[in-house]
């Protein structure tokens, strides 16, 4: 943290009057000017300070920071300890992703989208896919089998991206403890990422059409082993946080933002659930089959931190539930669509060289099938082509509305993909939650808020 | 603006009468293309280099609209929708025909090209009305179509109606040499951030923001990243003896 005096270079500060003490002892030698630098009288130095009430104090709090989210930067004015005012700089870590999307095929996107808020891969690959898929007209042909893997893995990143919320959120706090917890459930759950995807972050596992390749064996079973594990795990938050006193005094009536600054900030998920209105696009506008599970929103009418706190360990609980319903409609089918110009010949094996073609298919390409061959070339170099239009694709992640606005000129790479990050509109509401009050509490709202810089900046 | 109410593309008397007209001639032009690859550096040796496409957005659409809960005749919420803001544009003393220069349904999606003078009156009904109640604005996402002479830049932005549980879809355009259009902060204040990228990334200027300035880029930067002529950069790479060229210096297939 470091602090700077904002610049008035009139006299009358104490930072001045404190150096006039100083300079009158300043003499000339030949190294130079030597200050002697001595105390001033304390009664100058309080007489001064209450003549300058005016003073205005910015903090630059970020954006290299522990307690910022990654490379937030917060510009706080403050007075004594009351921010005054509060405004974000961002742009830290935008790294070009929407311009780069343009650059490569529909397919080879999903690896850049998953990118963007690293904490959310899968929300990010699902938002994509369905906007290109709503592009492409095949939104009805996804297999079952693919919609229900994308809505578990969903759901496991619901609480893999919470976990760290309140991890992260808690070590803020200066509660350890929670912290460990935290990283220590959602290890189990990047382990399953891990097994599923081969990644634990940055999957390209989702993509236009389907998904990469089938689950693996064994994938089924060790996410029942979690869910039975995380069930047992999950009251441990409670224990430790929701009842206990310097918890809730640090959360409760802290980053207040009721409806109509909500609505106004364009706020959503988590912020506008605690502010009572229980806006989830799962049920007001499903996708991926979300219309036939049970489950259920849960909300807080606090306004503040602390309810944000509650209502993202009752999503934790919720997804749970949506997981294992998952595991139980899983039936056996193809995990991309049927139309061979679109989906791609994944007969995926493990080489020597690592995840690629089956030999067996390599050999049917290269030996039998000239035409099979021209076609997985022409498909994995050229890519599909998407007819021209527009189409807006938005999934409830855990942070809020992440909607796609996709733009096809009917080419094989994308003419323009924007990503509505819900940390970045979220952001926008950190003034209103902290203005007002205290530095300490200026932590505690933005952890509220959730936001990831990947997401953010882009 | 005489261009845009013509969509019949490249007419018989025009410049470019040597293409064939494809014959759904509705939507808007906004590319042509020649070859079968979208080979544009060295040559097609394909045999297909005379081939000419034009590239066409979907173009207006006519009554009924539809959209969910479709009755008899195909009327749905999207006529709603059209009759309640037309109906309120006439109360303001406006004719819809002129602050709506076309409607769109496409891919089950409602879109309204909005004269870009109209912008803030036509968002504040579409906030305020109580049959619309589009309360939550979920930014705005520029798009640059440099073939699109005369409304190279649009701005696109998508509401959304938590009380009807509806989206739609607002399209405004501007001009490469007269990139204003007003700022929706005003009706949404969450559009502040939005409209400052969409700025950063575009040079749209949204005339009535608070403090337009860039926001993910440095403030000293020149140019606008994401317009259709701005290189995307990048280095040629040397991987097992062969240079691999930046990605936007790579064939293309569009």
């Amino acid at each position: 943290m470091t602090t700077a005096p904002h610049s008035h270079s009139s006299a009358g500060h104490h930072t001045a009057s404190d150096f006039d003490t100083a300079e009158s002892l300043a003499r000339e030698t030949t190294e130079g000017t030597v200050y002697n630098v001595s105390g001033g009288d304390w009664d100058e130095i309080a007489a001064s300070a209450v003549k300058s009430d005016d003073e205005r104090i910015i903090v630059n709090m970020g954006p290299q920071h522990p307690s910022t989210h990654g490379v937030l930067r917060l510009i706080l004015e403050i007075d004594g300890e009351t921010v005054t005012e509060a405004r974000c700089g961002i742009g830290y870590l935008h790294t070009g992703i929407e311009k780069n999307l343009e650059f490569r095929t529909w397919t080879q996107g999903t690896t850049f989208v998953t990118r963007m808020d690293y904490l959310t891969p899968f929300f990010n690959e699902t938002a994509y896919c369905l906007a290109v898929e709503k592009l492409l007209g095949i939104t009805g042909d996804i297999p079952d089998r693919a919609s229900v893997i994308r809505v578990m893995l969903m759901e496991l990143n619901r609480l893999s991206s919470h976990l760290v919320a309140i991890a992260t959120g808690g070590m803020e706090l200066g509660a350890t403890t929670i912290m460990i917890y935290g990283f220590r459930d959602r290890e189990l759950i990047l382990d399953i990422y891990e097994l599923i995807t081969g990644l634990r972050m940055n999957h390209a596992y989702i993509r236009p059409g389907g998904l990469a390749q089938d689950l693996p064996p064994g994938a089924v079973d060790q996410v029942r082993a979690f869910v039975k594990k995380m069930r047992k795990n999950l009251p441990e938050y409670d224990k430790l946080a929701t009842g206990n006193p310097v918890f809730k005094g640090r959360m409760e009536g802290i980053g207040y933002l009721d409806l109509a600054g909500c609505m106004a900030t364009g706020a959503t998920g988590p912020i506008v659930r605690s502010a009572g209105l229980p806006h989830d696009l799962r049920k007001s506008q499903p996708y991926c089959g979300y219309e036939d599970y049970e489950f259920d929103i849960p909300t807080a009418d606090t306004c503040d931190s602390y309810g944000r706190f509650l209502i993202r360990l009752e999503e934790m609980r919720q997804s749970l539930r949506i997981v294992e319903q998952c595991l139980d409609r899983l039936e056996p089918g193809p995990v991309m669509v049927a139309d061979k110009k679109i989906a791609w010949p994944a007969q995926l094996a493990l080489g020597p060289d690592g995840l690629g073609n089956s030999l067996d298919h390599i050999k049917k390409i290269m030996g039998t099938s000239m035409e099979a061959l021209i076609h997985h070339f022409k498909l994995v170099t050229e890519g599909f082509r998407v007819p021209p239009g527009q189409a807006y694709a938005a999934v409830e992640s855990p942070k809020g509305e992440l909607g796609v606005h996709a733009v096809s000129d009917g080419g094989t790479r994308p003419y323009r993909v924007h990503f509505r990050d819900p940390s970045f509109t979220n952001l926008q509401a950190m003034a209103a939650m902290c203005e007002g009050g205290q530095v300490a509490d200026v932590i505690v709202a933005v952890a509220s808020i959730d936001p990831v810089m990947g997401g953010v900046d882009r | 603006m005489t261009e845009r109410k013509n969509p019949e593309g490249p007419g018989p008397n025009g410049t470019e009468d040597a293409f064939p007209a494809q014959r759904d001639d509705t939507g808007e032009v906004i590319a042509t293309r020649r070859g079968m690859f979208g080979a544009n550096n060295g040559g097609d040796t394909t045999g297909y280099g005379g081939l000419v496409r034009t590239v066409r957005l979907p173009g207006a659409s006519q009554r009924p609209y539809g959209g969910p809960g479709g009755g008899e005749e195909g009327f749905g919420a999207f006529d709603e929708i059209a009759d309640e803001l037309e109906g309120a544009l006439d109360e303001q003393g406006l004719i819809p025909e002129n602050v709506i220069d076309k409607t769109v349904v496409d891919r089950g999606e409602l879109t309204f090209h909005i004269e870009r003078e109209h912008l803030p009156v036509v968002a504040r009904i579409l906030r305020d009305d109580p049959a619309l109640r589009f309360e939550l604005c979920t930014g705005v996402s520029g798009v640059h179509f440099p073939g699109d002479k005369g409304r190279e830049l649009h701005a696109v932005y998508h509401l959304r109606s938590i009380t009807h549980n509806r989206l739609i879809r607002l399209e405004v355009s501007a001009p490469d040499a007269d990139p204003h259009i007003p700022s929706l902060v005003d009706v949404y204040p969450t559009n502040d951030w939005h409209e400052r990228e969409t700025y950063d990334f575009f040079g749209l200027i949204f005339d009535g923001h608070p403090a337009l300035t860039r926001i993910m880029m440095p403030d000293d930067w020149q140019g606008f990243p994401q317009r259709k002529d701005y290189p995307l950069g990048g280095i040629p790479v040397e991987y097992k003896g062969a240079q691999i060229p930046a990605p936007d210096q790579r064939r293309s297939y569009s």
